[in-house]
C-alpha cells in the first residue's frame, strides 16, 4: 500500500471513528475493516457500520462458528483485512485465516508458530493471547514465549519471527502489536514474575529490533532525554527510574508494556502504560518506583519519550498503569482538547491532555476506598494511609482490589453518543504482604489476597462514562466480572460477552438490553464488528473462558482455596458450575 | 632438594590412607547436609534397581537417606517455610492453584509419590514447571515434598500443620482428607 493510500485511509477512519457521525454509507473498503484490535490508532473499538441497529438487533443470528481447538481463555480480537478474518488463538497461538468472500468462510490456511510449551509457567493471567495486527499484507502477533511473528496475511507463510526474551527468566508476550509507519511496536508481561518491562519497536519489513525503551533504570534505557517534558515536576529529575527505588531494584522492578497501545498521528505520538512494580509487597521497595503504573507518550520514531505521568506511584495494590487509552478531542471547560480516556485499574477515569500529559480531570468510575483522588496542582494521587499492605498484618477492604476496578478489557468510545463503554468489575480485596526472594522464573510477588465483591454489589459493571460531564450516563450490572472487551457501533449499539456464556447487546443510549445469543463457554474476548464484503455487517466474538478472572475453570483449580489465583478464586467460586472451558468462534449477521 | 621417601614409601603410606577411611565414615557425623548436592540424579540412578520392582522405589531409598519424613511435624512444618520462601506460592497458592496446577485434589499429573514430588521440584517439567536444582538444598526439597503431599491430606493429620501465620485461604493441611479411597490412611 502506497503512503498515500494509507494516509487516506488513516483519515478516513478518523472522519468515520472520531468527528463525524458515520453512516452505512462508509463501509467502503477497508472502512468495514477491522485491522487492529481496537479496530483504529485512536483505540476507539467503534465501528461505523450502521447495518445493524437497535430496531433490527433483535432478529441477529449465528452465521458460522468454528473451533479453536483450545481450552483456555480466548482474548483475542479477530482481525478483520483484505476479505479475510484472522484469528490468534490462545496457548500455542494457531493462527486461523477464514476466507470471507467464500460462501462457507472456509479456512484458507492455518499457521502453527510452535512456543514452547515451558512458557506456560510464567504466564500469570492464563494463557491468552489478545490478538493480532495488519499491516500492508502482513499479519503480526506475538507469542507467550516472547517471539513476534510476521506472516504473509495471503498464504500464511512465515516471513520472519524475532525472539525479545527469555521465558526463564519470567518473561512473556501476550499483548496485540500496533503498527505506526514501518514499525511493529510490541510489549512484555511479566511483572508478576519480576521481569523488567520494555517497549520495543521492530522493522515491519525485516522484525529488526529498532529500539527499545524500558520502563525502569537511567534515563538512557527508558529513552528520557532532550524532548522529555512531563507536565508535574516529581517526573522531572535525572534518572529517577533510577532514584526511586532501593538499590539495584529496578532491574527487577516490572513495568511490563503488556496492555494497549494507541497512536496519534497528528501530534506523531504512541501513547502506551506500563505495568505494576515488582514484588507486589510495597514495603520491599520504598519510593515512587518510576516509571511503572505509568503512563508514557513516545515519538515513535525512536521512541523518545515526550511526557510521562504515574497513575498510581509506588504502587500499593498491583494496580497497573497498562489499561487502555483512547485518543479522543473534546471540548472541555469550553475549548477543544486533544485528550486521551484512560479508566486505569485504580478506579479513576483519566481525562488527559495527551499532548502535554496534564490531568484535566480524573474521577473515580467505581468504588475507591485506596485513595482521595488526584491533587490538581501536583498531579500526585492522594493515598489513603490506612490501606497500606503490611508484612503479617491482613488489611481489609482493599477497593479496588489488585484485579483493578477495570483490568485488561478495553473499552470503546462511541463517537456518536460521546460515551465511553467500560466493561469493568466490583471487587475489593483483603491482603497481607510477606517478605519475597527474588528467584528468576518464579513468582515475584510477596502478596497473598482474597477477593469479594462490595457488600450488595454485582461483580461486572459496564458504565457508559460521559467524559465531558464527568459523570456515568448509565451502568448495567452481570453477576460475574465483565473480562471481555466492549464493542460499540454506528448503529448505537455496544456488545460485550459474559464469563457465563451470554453474548449481549444493549442500547448505546440507555443500556437498554435487546438481544443475547448463549455461547457454549463465557466469552472473554474482544467483540468486532466487520463488513463482509457480501453486504451484510457482521459481529464476531471469540468464546473460551479463562484469563485470571477464569483461571478457576480454565486451569481447574480448587475453590476451597480463597488464595488461588492470586486470590480471584474467592471470588469466582460459582464460576464453574456457570460454564466450561472450550474456545469457539462465532460470527452473527441480520437474516 | 631431595625426596627422603621412596616411590614405594609414598604407594604404602597411600595404601595406609585408603584403608583408614571407610573407618572414618563410620564415625562420621554429619550435622551440616551438604547444601546443594552435585548432582542427585546420578545418586538417585546409582541406587536404583533394573530390576522390575514397585515404581520409584530408588527414589524411596533416596527419600529416606534425604531425611524425608512425612510422619514428622518439624520436616512438614519446615517444608511449609519453604514452600513460601522458593516462590511456589504465586503459582500454586495454598493449594488451590493459579498459574500453576491446584496441589490439594485428587489430580497428579507428574505423580503423588514422594519421589515424583521431589523430582518435579528439583527437574521441574516441561509445562511450565522450572527446575529448582541447584537453588533448593536437597534436604529441604524433601520438606517441601513431603508438606506439597500434606496439602491433599497425604500425611498422617497429627503431624500436619494445623494454622497459618497469614491470610487464611484454605482449610489448615491437617483438616484435608484425601480425595481417593486408596489414600486414606
Amino acid at each position: 500500500m502506497s503512503t498515500h493510500v494509507q494516509v487516506m485511509r488513516y483519515v478516513r477512519r478518523l472522519i468515520a471513528g472520531v468527528f463525524l457521525p458515520a453512516t452505512a454509507a462508509m463501509a467502503a473498503s477497508g472502512a468495514g475493516d477491522w485491522p487492529t484490535a481496537a479496530h483504529d490508532d485512536a483505540g476507539t473499538r467503534f465501528s461505523p457500520l450502521a447495518q445493524i441497529t437497535t430496531a433490527n438487533v433483535a432478529t441477529l443470528r449465528l452465521s458460522w462458528s468454528f473451533s479453536t481447538s483450545t481450552d483456555k481463555g480466548e482474548e483475542a480480537a479477530p482481525i478483520v483485512a483484505d476479505g479475510t478474518m484472522f484469528v490468534v488463538t490462545s496457548f500455542p497461538h494457531r493462527v486461523l485465516a477464514f476466507d470471507l468472500a467464500s460462501p462457507e468462510h472456509r479456512l484458507r490456511w492455518s499457521f502453527d508458530p510452535r512456543p514452547d510449551p515451558g512458557a506456560r509457567g510464567v504466564a500469570c493471567c492464563d494463557v491468552v493471547n489478545r490478538g493480532a495486527a495488519y499491516a500492508d499484507g502482513r499479519l503480526f502477533f506475538c507469542t507467550l514465549d516472547d517471539q513476534v511473528l510476521a506472516l504473509d496475511a495471503r498464504t500464511g507463510k512465515e516471513l520472519w519471527r524475532r525472539k525479545l526474551g527469555d521465558y526463564a527468566t519470567g518473561q512473556s508476550m501476550t499483548m496485540a502489536p500496533l503498527v505506526v509507519r514501518d514499525k511493529v511496536l510490541v510489549g512484555n508481561d511479566g511483572d508478576a514474575f519480576g521481569v523488567r518491562g520494555f517497549i520495543a519497536a521492530l522493522d515491519a519489513a525485516t522484525g529488526q529490533e529498532r529500539w527499545r525503551a524500558y520502563s525502569t533504570g537511567p534515563d538512557a534505557d527508558v529513552r528520557i532525554g532532550s524532548a522529555f517534558k512531563p507536565f508535574y515536576a516529581s517526573d522531572r529529575g535525572t534518572d529517577l527510574g533510577v532514584a526511586t527505588w532501593p538499590p539495584e531494584a529496578w532491574k527487577i522492578g516490572g513495568g511490563s508494556v503488556g496492555g494497549w497501545l494507541s497512536y496519534d498521528a497528528q501530534l506523531d505520538l504512541l501513547y502506551h502504560g506500563t505495568g505494576s512494580p515488582a514484588p507486589g509487597n510495597p514495603v520491599q521497595r520504598p519510593g515512587a518506583n518510576k516509571w511503572t503504573s505509568a503512563l508514557f507518550a513516545r515519538h515513535p520514531d525512536a521512541g523518545d519519550a515526550a511526557w510521562a505521568y504515574q497513575t498510581s506511584p509506588h504502587d500499593r495494590h498491583g494496580y497497573d498503569g497498562s489499561n487502555e487509552s483512547v485518543l479522543v478531542d473534546l471540548p472541555i471547560g469550553g475549548q477543544p482538547r486533544h485528550v486521551l480516556l484512560h479508566p486505569d485499574r485504580n478506579g479513576y477515569l483519566y481525562v488527559i491532555d495527551r499532548a502535554t500529559g496534564e490531568v484535566l480531570s480524573a474521577d473515580a468510575y467505581a468504588l475507591v476506598t485506596t485513595a482521595h483522588g488526584v491533587d490538581p496542582a501536583t498531579g500526585a494521587m492522594r493515598s489513603e494511609p490506612s490501606k497500606e499492605p503490611a508484612i503479617d498484618r491482613v488489611v481489609r477492604e482493599i477497593c479496588p482490589g489488585s484485579a483493578g476496578a477495570k483490568n485488561w478489557q478495553p473499552s470503546a468510545w462511541s463517537p456518536r453518543t460521546r460515551l465511553l463503554y467500560l466493561p469493568h468489575q466490583n471487587l475489593c480485596e483483603d491482603a497481607t504482604a510477606f517478605e519475597v526472594s527474588h528467584i528468576g522464573g518464579t513468582p515475584y510477588i510477596g502478596m497473598e489476597a482474597k477477593m469479594h465483591a462490595p457488600p450488595g454489589a454485582w461483580r461486572g459493571v459496564l458504565t457508559a462514562w460521559d467524559p465531558v460531564g464527568r459523570r456515568k450516563a448509565w451502568t448495567l450490572e452481570e453477576p460475574f466480572p465483565i473480562w471481555s472487551g466492549a464493542l460499540a457501533t454506528a448503529g448505537d449499539l455496544v456488545f460485550y460477552g459474559t464469563m457465563d456464556g451470554w453474548f449481549k447487546a444493549v442500547d448505546a443510549r440507555t443500556g437498554r438490553a435487546l438481544w443475547k445469543f448463549r455461547t457454549a463457554s463465557g466469552i472473554v474476548g474482544q467483540p468486532i464488528a466487520f463488513s463482509g464484503g457480501d453486504g451484510h455487517e457482521y459481529v464476531a466474538v471469540l468464546a473460551g473462558v479463562g484469563g485470571w478472572a477464569g483461571l478457576v475453570v480454565s486451569n481447574d483449580l480448587d475453590t476451597r482455596d480463597g488464595t488461588a489465583a492470586r486470590g480471584f478464586v474467592a471470588a469466582m467460586k460459582d464460576l464453574p458450575a456457570a460454564t466450561s472451558r472450550g474456545g469457539m468462534l462465532y460470527v452473527f449477521r441480520l437474516p | 632438594m631431595s625426596f627422603a621417601c621412596p616411590r614405594t614409601c609414598v604407594v604404602a603410606g597411600l595404601a595406609a590412607l585408603v584403608s583408614a577411611l571407610p573407618g572414618c565414615e563410620r564415625e562420621a557425623r554429619r550435622f551440616d547436609p551438604v547444601p546443594i548436592a552435585p548432582d542427585a540424579r546420578s545418586r538417585a540412578d546409582a541406587l536404583t534397581s533394573f530390576a522390575a520392582g514397585p515404581p520409584g522405589r530408588g527414589m524411596t531409598e533416596r527419600a529416606a537417606a534425604g531425611g524425608y519424613d512425612e510422619r514428622n511435624a518439624y520436616v512438614l512444618a519446615q517444608g511449609k517455610r519453604y514452600y513460601r520462601w522458593f516462590n511456589c506460592t504465586g503459582c500454586h497458592a495454598q493449594g488451590g492453584g493459579g498459574s500453576g496446577p491446584p496441589l490439594m485434589d485428587a489430580g497428579w499429573i507428574y505423580g503423588k509419590t514422594p519421589g515424583d514430588v521431589f523430582t518435579t521440584i528439583m527437574d521441574g517439567r516441561p509445562n511450565g514447571m522450572p527446575a529448582f536444582r541447584g537453588r533448593i538444598p536437597e534436604e529441604q526439597a524433601w520438606q517441601i515434598a513431603a508438606y506439597v503431599r500434606s496439602l491433599s491430606g497425604l500425611v498422617p493429620d497429627d503431624a500436619a500443620p494445623n494454622r497459618d501465620d497469614s491470610l487464611l485461604g484454605a482449610p489448615p493441611e491437617n483438616l484435608r482428607e484425601p480425595a481417593r479411597p486408596e489414600d486414606k490412611r
